[in-house]
């Protein structure tokens, strides 16, 4: 009794600053690829080595429409090694409210060989993403705090995932993250549940179990995908073993993407989602 | 008769057993001088696998089959046995022709391939014969009537939504006997399975599991994609052995083509293996402890993991070490700081889990739990052909770092820690011993660390080569084999993790223990659904 009390108080605390001080970002960190939009002459290659589809084109009538899909991305920089025009950045990227604000379009006109000519239409400006989440959020935060005053309990689905997910939720109950000092606590049932947070591309022998989950967890209720996987289908897609996203089978309020995500960017969402974040600053 | 070299060690056992099947024997090759095939008709199965377990201790490591039916006319069945002693395997490939769908059951004699010939059974649609519990394994039983892994099967079929039709479990009876049923959606964060505990009063008198919750199609995902891509979903088919399958994958590629990673490469490989392994099994000290309450423990080796997982992401961008193996390789250097850093790792998780196994040998309470509980004999373990963590808590002497030394693991001295009780508390020894080992490993490595290139190029793999690539993963042995196709493809990746071996093991290990105890049971086990089901 005395040795573990005695090396509980050596070891001090350990918690991150986070939200307090903002969260600390590894310089060799693997994060967004960073695309130079308007000095990219040939996406084809990049989208060739990219092992999930994140580098989608669509050629039509000398139009190549080129996305960036931050939801299925698995950050793994094989498109930065293959494409002098994209970066590797440390900065993670971050949760959204819909699918579509994960994803970076833009259009160039083309060469005869299949290499772009020039830009015509640049993504719509990156900034957008955070500013809608919140208004989102917002609204989500009168509804939670409305009901559910300040706490938050969260039930965690695992719908096929890999189980790289959960390494990192679990990450969330470690006394680095200490999610509970928020008000968020995991729980063993749906029934005691305000939020799923649910990963993987839903399996087909999960799809029915999932959607039984949901039933059982009383309105109002929020649903969080997460991870490459649950956003997109990441690797896996839709197969026949697979639904392909949370999406497809249940309705989401808040994607997380990360192949898998880091537990400040799970954290972030949620409390983007809950509003606290604005109020603590 | 195709004739090429072997390994010395490989050299007599391989005359003794062409010699003793003559004629029976079709003919062998051996595309590398530790991996032999032999090709052969189905009858011979049974009396070569029971041969070379009892004369050369030889292990049936991996069952499987290949649709080859488009260039050979026939599936074919591999069954690969591992002779630990002489660091080699036999591979023996028998067909099974298309219009007699049928292969023969060994699992009555080897109950370790159970699981796995029925799997076969579902995937393939080849009828399994004398098999003493033929139902479906690997697809649920509302599954219609379709068998994804042969060829003439699209990776993309949708096929109508679970109906839920209840897996037919065996029933027990009795006087006070009642049924448990527990998930697939489990209480914690964990990944979903289905357990249907039978007790009467306290203890629990068997047990049933259903698993393949989480299948995704990942072996036929495979034979879709160019193998680059491969090794990427190979580290999503268990998560928290990422760098550990991507390595195999990668092993069983460089096998086929016949290249060999640099010497730095290799080292860099078992640094990064020998971190999952820490990571993983401190996490697993912490949270055997919380399953017998002693939480305050557990709280230390969570903040000791999210240590490792920040160094590993120093060291390769991604706190599970996804993306840094690659073909020929890896992908990152590591410069001289971020050496510094690991020794200091090292250094630093010497000290604290230490401190970790003295807070927990202090308290009368956690060893009151783990002794006694779960046993695990010998006996049943060698019968079930339990591997890893679990076999050498059950007297399994056996480790692929040691016996088929892979990446650095020729170049550096530790020792394999095995135990023979079988109970919780030898399987948190096994993890306490390994960790140690680890830290020594870590070190040599480090210091023996070579210079030179990160990876050598690999071109385009010719296609129709085989070959079997091994990892010793934290958790146990794992395996990919495969078979390659035009255009730098497959056309089969099987792949194996420790966690469909031992499954059937928990079920042995929680007989007589009280339904309390089966977390912390489990949690000694800690199998990967997703491993298993793929
Ligand atoms: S980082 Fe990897 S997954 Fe993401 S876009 Fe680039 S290649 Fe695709």
């Amino acid at each position: 009794m005395f040795e573990t009390l005695s090396k509980s108080l050596k070891t001090g605390i350990v918690t991150t600053g986070y939200p307090d001080t903002p969260a600390e970002v590894s310089q060799h960190a693997r994060g967004k690829p960073q695309v130079d939009w308007a000095g990219w002459k040939d996406a084809r290659p990049a989208a060739a080595v990219c092992p999930t589809a994140a580098i989608e084109l669509r050629d039509e009538s000398g139009v190549r429409t080129a996305t960036l899909d931050l939801g299925k991305c698995i950050y793994c920089g094989l498109c930065a090694d293959a494409d002098p025009a994209i970066r590797m950045t440390h900065e993670r990227a971050l949760a959204a409210c819909s699918r579509q604000n994960l994803r970076q379009t833009a259009r160039y006109r083309l060469n005869a060989d299949g290499t772009q000519q020039q830009l015509l239409a640049a993504p719509a400006a990156p900034d957008a993403t955070p500013e809608s989440l919140e208004t989102v959020g917002r609204q989500l935060r009168e509804r939670i705090q409305a009901v559910l005053g300040r706490s938050l309990h969260i039930r965690e689905v695992d719908a096929g995932s890999c189980n790289g997910c959960e390494v990192e939720i679990h990450g969330l109950n470690s006394p680095v993250y200490d999610i509970e000092r928020f008000g968020i606590h995991f729980v063993a049932s749906p029934r005691h549940a305000d939020m799923l947070l649910v990963t993987g591309p839903v399996t087909r022998n999960m799809e029915l179990a999932l959607r039984k989950t949901y039933d059982a967890t009383p309105d109002p209720r929020l649903v969080v995908a997460v991870g490459a996987c649950g956003c997109s289908g990441g690797l896996f897609g839709r197969n026949y073993a697979t639904c392909g996203t949370v999406d497809a089978v249940i309705p989401v309020d808040l994607y997380i993407p990360g192949c898998p995500p880091h537990p400040l960017v799970i954290l972030e969402g949620l409390l983007r989602l809950l509003g606290q974040l604005k109020e603590r600053r | 008769m195709n004739r090429s070299d072997v390994s010395s060690e490989l050299q007599p056992i391989l005359d003794e057993v062409t010699g003793r099947f003559e004629g029976r024997i079709e003919s062998w090759l051996a595309p590398r001088l530790n991996e032999v095939y032999f090709h052969a008709r189905m009858e011979l199965v049974s009396g070569f696998c029971a041969h070379l377990f009892r004369k050369w201790g030889g292990r049936l490591v991996s069952v499987f089959a290949d649709d080859a039916r488009a260039g050979a006319g026939v599936f074919h069945l591999y069954y690969v046995m591992a002779l630990d002693a002489a660091h080699g395997f036999f591979i023996l490939r028998v067909p099974v022709p298309p219009e007699t769908p049928e292969f023969l059951s060994l699992t009555d004699a080897m109950p370790a391939v159970n699981w796995q010939e029925r799997e076969i059974q579902d995937l393939f649609g080849l009828k399994l014969l004398n098999h003493p519990n033929p139902r479906r394994c690997a697809l649920h039983d509302d599954w219609p009537e379709v068998y994804p892994l042969r060829k003439d099967f699209d990776l993309r079929t949708v096929l109508p939504p679970f109906q839920g039709v209840r897996h037919k479990f065996r029933t027990v009876e009795g006087e006070g006997v009642f049924q448990v049923p527990v998930g697939p959606v489990h209480a914690g964060i964990i990944e979903p399975g289905h357990f249907l505990f039978s007790v009467a009063g306290e203890p629990v008198l068997y047990l049933q599991l259903r698993m393949f919750y989480v299948h995704k199609g990942t072996e036929k995902l495979f034979e879709s994609i160019p193998i680059p891509h491969g090794v990427r979903l190979a580290e999503s088919i268990s998560g928290d052995s990422s760098f550990a399958h991507a390595t195999a994958f990668c092993h069983a590629v460089e096998r086929a083509a016949g290249v060999e990673p640099p010497p730095r490469a290799r080292a860099l490989r078992t640094v990064c293996l020998e971190l999952e392994r820490l990571y993983n099994h401190i996490a697993d000290v912490g949270a055997i402890c919380t399953d017998v309450a002693f939480v305050t423990a557990n709280m230390h080796a969570m903040r000791l993991k999210e240590r490792i997982l920040r160094v590993n992401e120093q060291l390769t961008g991604n706190r599970l070490l996804r993306g840094m193996a690659c073909v020929g390789g890896v992908r990152f250097d590591f410069n001289a700081n971020q050496l510094h850093d690991l020794r200091q790792l090292v250094n630093e998780l010497e000290r604290e889990f230490k401190d970790l196994i003295q807070l927990t040998s202090s308290n009368s309470g956690l060893l009151d739990r783990l002794e006694g509980t779960g046993v695990l004999t010998p006996k049943v373990a060698r019968d079930l052909g339990v591997v890893g963590i679990a076999g050498r808590a059950s007297g399994f002497d056996h480790d692929l770092r040691r016996d088929f030394p892979h990446a650095f693991y020729d170049q550096v001295q530790f020792t394999v820690p095995v135990f023979t009780d079988g109970d919780v508390q030898c399987r948190f020894d096994v993890r306490r011993d390994e960790v140690i080992q680890s830290f020594a490993i870590l070190r040599q490595t480090m210091e023996k660390l070579p210079a030179g290139p990160l990876a050598v190029p690999v071109g385009e793999v010719p296609p129709d080569r085989v070959a079997l690539g091994y990892v010793e993963g934290w958790r146990g042995e794992i395996f990919h084999w495969i078979h390659t196709a035009p255009g730098n493809r497959l056309a089969r990746c099987k792949v194996k993790d420790p966690s469909l071996q031992n499954w059937p093991a928990l079920c042995e290990a929680i007989l007589g223990n009280i339904i309390p105890d089966f977390p912390v049971v489990n949690k000694s086990f800690n199998l990967s659904y997703s491993g298993t089901d793929r």
